[in-house]
């Protein structure tokens, strides 16, 4: 007889519930969450958060100080750039521009990504090599400079920045895919699946495709993260999102020659950038952890 | 060994091809007429643009031009820059070296620090070691390079005055290029006794670029190999070594970290990429005349030559970076030669 007979009542938690209690559990991905959580509610309510219009100039403040320091102002709490601009508000609306930039990545790499690797997958016979050599030549170019590539092509711009960081981040998720998928594929369930006569595309995105949603996700996530900092790079060389728009990495490649009178200019926009994507790592550990101990890695 | 990177060639043929096909496209799918966008702001007469499309070969169809661009590229031309008028290849020779230098720097670097971290923290498992090491590397992991060249400058360039802003050895050292290498040129100068000092200068120019380009690589490292060694020192023959009576080092160095470097190996190989693309980050931050500074300002002046160029030839270093990890992973590990 089976001794292991649970209490009358007490059901076994849901998929749901035990995610989270094991992303809670981890600490450091629970503070990482509510560290991305401010973020996100920092761009997404910049205009009522921002003291000042992100690309105002007040000529009369130019290099203030933080307000902590000696010659700070309480209007510029995180003191103005050489153009007397409001650093706390060109942050608040960079948020803005960066997660935008992420998302809008992510997704566009994402969307193509699982089509083309399921494709690749479930046609080994002649699409699976056209489509994986296609992506070994993307491979090829490390993921910055394929960004500066694609720049050099289409000329810089928000939405060329989209553009480049989404074919940095495609063979990554179609050879992902491609690798779960075919792992799934040689599952008994798959098989009778087929057997009870469901057709390929029925195959792919609702047999298949859930299953191997666990790693995809955390992909996503540290290519959410990966993602701001290209962006951020192409910013700071002067490839990415042109000014006056509030970006910050051309924050920081303006702030570059101020470094000795106004170190503030340059700490700001890289520390924001450093939590930023930290809070979003920590995350994606936090995610992976949780979602399948499989991937769990030595620790 | 020898018909495993016949065959790991044979396969890198179509990634080859399709690479410099992406070289190719690259100046002729810039919109709009390609004399025009090279010329930028500067009038041409018709009878300058049609004798500049002809130098260029581009009013000859599209197969033909690439087939053109291909039996350049076999015999080493890489094109002319469109600024001063030299060969590309000749400019890359020359700026070559400084970007290994850098690299190599920052990978000895990243293993240096980054090995003995990994091992210390696997060994110590879970003391405050083993958490400073990893909050350390997960930071590290997630550094914006440019925003961290920025810092140590501030601290130790304007602060502390300790190491140069920029460039690669100071201006009053005038030191004959011998390998391009330049702590080696310095050193042989120095040596020599013309320009004393001229080696410790090269070394502090070195210090800085090299740190910020290698801290992701570290992080990695030091990431990687604690892992790895803790799975390792689970095994069976972990334990047999211990019971044989040998000694710790000799059980750790010998029988686990041989096995545990696999791994750092390959992620290491993987890391040449971020070295490549931080290349151009680095580079740009402290001067450093080596490729990655050359292609950003060739993309200002666009130099399109230049730019293909350095994007082809970027893309040859990382897949044969990448070729050779390959295969130190058959001599580390004899389990994979057979595939």
């Amino acid at each position: 007889m089976n001794n292991a007979v649970p209490a009358l009542g007490a059901s076994p938690p849901g998929p749901g519930a035990e995610f989270l209690r094991a992303f809670a559990a981890n600490r450091g991905a629970l503070l990482a969450f509510f560290v991305f959580a401010a973020v996100v509610a920092g761009a997404v309510f910049a205009p009522w958060l921002a003291p000042h219009d992100p690309v105002q100039q007040f000529r009369d403040q130019l290099l203030a100080p933080p307000v902590w320091q000696v010659g700070g102002f309480a209007s510029f709490p995180l003191g103005t750039d050489e153009l007397g601009r409001c650093i706390l508000s060109r942050l608040l609306f960079g948020a803005r521009v960066s997660l935008w930039i992420g998302l809008s990545a992510v997704l566009l790499a994402l969307v193509p990504g699982v089509v083309l690797g399921l494709l690749a997958a479930f046609h080994g016979r002649w699409l699976s090599p056209l489509i994986m050599r296609v992506m070994d030549i993307l491979l090829a170019l490390p993921g910055l400079l394929l960004a500066i590539c694609v720049i050099t092509i289409l000329g810089p711009g928000l939405l060329n920045t989209v553009l480049a960081i989404a074919v940095g981040a495609l063979p990554g998720m179609v050879r992902l895919v491609r690798g779960s998928a075919l792992a799934e594929l040689a599952k008994d369930y798959v098989t009778a699946s087929r057997v009870a006569g469901a057709g390929t595309a029925r195959l792919m995105f609702d047999t298949v495709l859930p299953n191997c949603l666990a790693p995809l996700i955390v992909n996503a996530t540290l290519s959410f993260s990966s993602a701001i900092l290209e962006t951020a790079a192409l910013g700071f060389l002067g490839l990415g999102v042109q000014a006056p728009q509030p970006e910050w990495g051309s924050m920081l490649s303006a702030a570059r020659d101020y470094i000795e009178r106004a170190p503030w200019v340059v700490t700001m926009p890289g520390l924001t950038i450093l939590i930023t994507v930290l809070a979003i790592n920590l995350m994606g550990d936090g995610l992976r952890d949780a979602l399948d101990p499989k991937l769990r890695t030595a620790s | 060994m020898f018909a495993l990177l016949l065959k790991k060639l044979a396969t890198l043929i179509p990634t080859l091809l399709g690479v410099t096909l992406v070289a190719f496209a690259l100046i002729r799918l810039v919109p709009g007429d390609p004399i025009e966008v090279m010329v930028g702001e500067r009038r041409l007469d018709p009878a300058a643009h049609a004798a500049l499309m002809q130098q260029l070969g581009l009013d000859q169809p599209l197969a033909v031009q690439y087939g053109r661009y291909l039996a350049g590229l076999l015999q080493g031309d890489l094109g002319k820059s469109l600024v001063t008028r030299e060969p590309v290849a000749a400019e890359f020779a020359m700026l070559f070296p400084a970007t290994i230098e850098l690299a190599l720097a920052a990978l000895l670097l990243a293993l240096l620090i980054g090995l003995p971290l990994g091992i210390a923290a696997a060994l110590k498992r879970g003391s405050w070691l083993d958490q400073a090491v990893m909050a350390l590397a997960t930071i590290g992991n997630s550094m914006p390079v440019f925003w961290w060249g920025l810092i140590l400058i501030m601290f130790f360039s304007v602060g502390l005055q300790w190491t140069p802003v920029s460039g690669r050895i100071g201006i009053e050292y005038d030191i004959t290029s011998v390998t391009g290498f330049m702590l080696i040129d310095s050193l042989l100068a120095d040596l020599r006794g013309d320009e004393s000092g001229a080696f410790v200068s090269a070394c502090l120019h070195l210090v800085l670029p090299a740190t910020v380009l290698g801290t992701i690589p570290m992080a990695v490292v030091a990431r990687m190999t604690r892992s790895a060694l803790l799975e390792v020192l689970r095994e069976d023959y972990m334990r047999t070594a211990r019971a044989k009576g040998l000694s710790p080092v000799r059980v750790v160095v010998h029988h686990g970290l041989r096995n545990a470097l696999i791994p750092v190996v390959t992620v290491l190989g993987l890391q040449i990429g971020s070295l490549l693309g931080g290349a151009v980050l680095t580079e740009t931050i402290f001067s450093w005349p080596g490729i990655g500074k050359w292609l950003i300002d060739a993309i200002a002046r666009r130099d399109y030559p230049v730019v293909q160029a350095g994007i082809l030839v970027s893309a040859l270093i990382f897949i044969g970076v990448n070729l050779v990890v390959d295969v130190l992973y058959g001599v580390l590990n004899p389990r994979m030669r057979g595939r």
